[in-house]
């Protein structure tokens, strides 16, 4: 268990933070999901690569966790991305970096769009590992990632980036 | 299919083509494409710019606290013992050979596996180091210390890149690996020439970018 901890904890804990938003959140959270993984230890058949099972019960544990947060808070989610939309001093400073407003436009993406652009991306998840985690057809997860790099496209669009892309 | 349909078709294949997660199959038609297409390439230097930045930053978000694992080896001690079930299932008998250990033992016996994993990656990045050419030199201090200072890069070799292909590679540009692999398959690379100028060491990683043995590189702090 320790083996699977130390090798996989920080990447499930990266996964859960980008959708919770909530470090102490993601923390609880990590630990609910690893207790899981030794609960369901004898279960896991090796159909699927074990970080894509463990994503999986992390996905669903941070969903579950979203579901139950109080609306105050939700309002905060909303706030926080109403300002990353903002021309405020930081953003103009962010401009002068694409880099920084890449950065800064992909954690302005709705839950949806961040987790498919994580886990292709970052957790180098295939069409179809990342159709098992999600829950979703593997064309569907084609579009969606699709979508997801438009709607990146627009707000570099809003920051002053124009990328000519779609 | 039309040319359009199949220009889209390949298109929505990119995020996965530049994150090496394509079958052989679709990553050769995706190259095909690419090599025919000059604005299907661009489109492609988008999306690795998006995949750079991806890493950047979910790397820069750290890891969670020592407390994650206290509370869960505190969860699990506070588990009822396991009711032993009969199976001839090989895998499901060695999984319940492990959930009968304590979650001490078991601590134990996985921190003697993480050693012998530590040793194993130990070896093979002396391999690495030794067939690049340089001497054994520790990151933190090198036998013979650089009059300028060292330059480093981020790299994520292409799962397809065979060890021949990374050594020379490596060879190639003087890079020695210092570090790695780290979360996201990344490796810290020494650049061989001390004090290179922050422009050049930009260059040539942008050169470096469309080699096909890499499919991430940055500059590295």
């Amino acid at each position: 268990m320790q083996v699977l901890f130390a090798r996989h904890h920080v990447r499930v804990y990266r996964f859960v933070l980008r959708l919770v938003r909530n470090e102490a959140t993601a923390e609880d959270l990590i630990s609910e999901v690893f207790l899981d993984i030794w609960r369901q230890a004898g279960k896991f058949e090796g159909r699927s690569a074990v970080s894509t099972w463990m994503l999986s019960i992390a996905r669903f544990k941070a969903l579950s966790a979203l579901r139950k947060r109080p609306d105050e808070e939700l309002d905060d989610e909303m706030a926080e991305r109403i300002e990353d939309h903002s021309d405020d001093p930081e953003t103009s400073l962010a401009k002068k970096d694409k880099g920084a407003a890449l950065r800064q436009c992909l954690s302005a993406l709705s839950a949806e769009h961040r987790e498919i652009i994580d886990l292709v991306y970052y957790h180098e998840k295939s069409v179809e590992e990342a159709a098992q985690i999600v829950g979703i057809p593997e064309a569907t997860v084609k579009t969606r990632m699709f979508y997801a790099r438009k709607k990146l496209s627009e707000l570099l669009k809003e920051q002053g980036i124009d990328r000519g892309w779609p | 299919m039309t040319t359009n349909n199949k220009n889209s078709d390949i298109e929505e294949l990119l995020p996965w083509h530049a994150a090496g997660t394509l079958s052989r199959r679709d990553a050769q038609r995706v190259e095909d494409a690419l090599a025919k297409d000059p604005e299907l390439a661009r489109r492609f230097s988008l999306v690795r710019e998006e995949l750079g930045e991806t890493i950047h930053l979910n790397e820069s978000l750290g890891a969670p606290s020592s407390r994650v694992l206290e509370q869960l080896f505190a969860k699990i001690e506070a588990e009822p013992a396991r009711k032993p079930a009969v199976s001839f299932n090989f895998a499901t008998r060695v999984g319940e050979f492990f959930a009968s250990f304590t979650p001490r033992t078991l601590a134990y016996a996985s921190g003697a596996a993480m050693l012998a994993i530590v040793l194993q990656a130990g070896i093979i990045a002396g391999v690495m180091m030794k067939e690049t050419g340089g001497g054994y030199e520790t990151a933190s201090a090198p036998i013979n210390p650089p009059a300028g200072e060292a330059a480093f890069t981020l790299i994520r070799f292409a799962p397809q890149a065979t060890q021949d292909d990374v050594t020379k590679f490596l060879d190639a540009n003087k890079f020695s690996i210092a570090a790695g692999p780290m979360a996201g398959g990344l490796y810290k690379v020494r650049v061989g020439m001390i004090g290179i100028p922050k422009a050049e060491l930009g260059a040539l990683v942008k050169k470096l970018q469309t080699d096909k043995t890499v499919n991430f590189i940055a500059v590295s702090e």
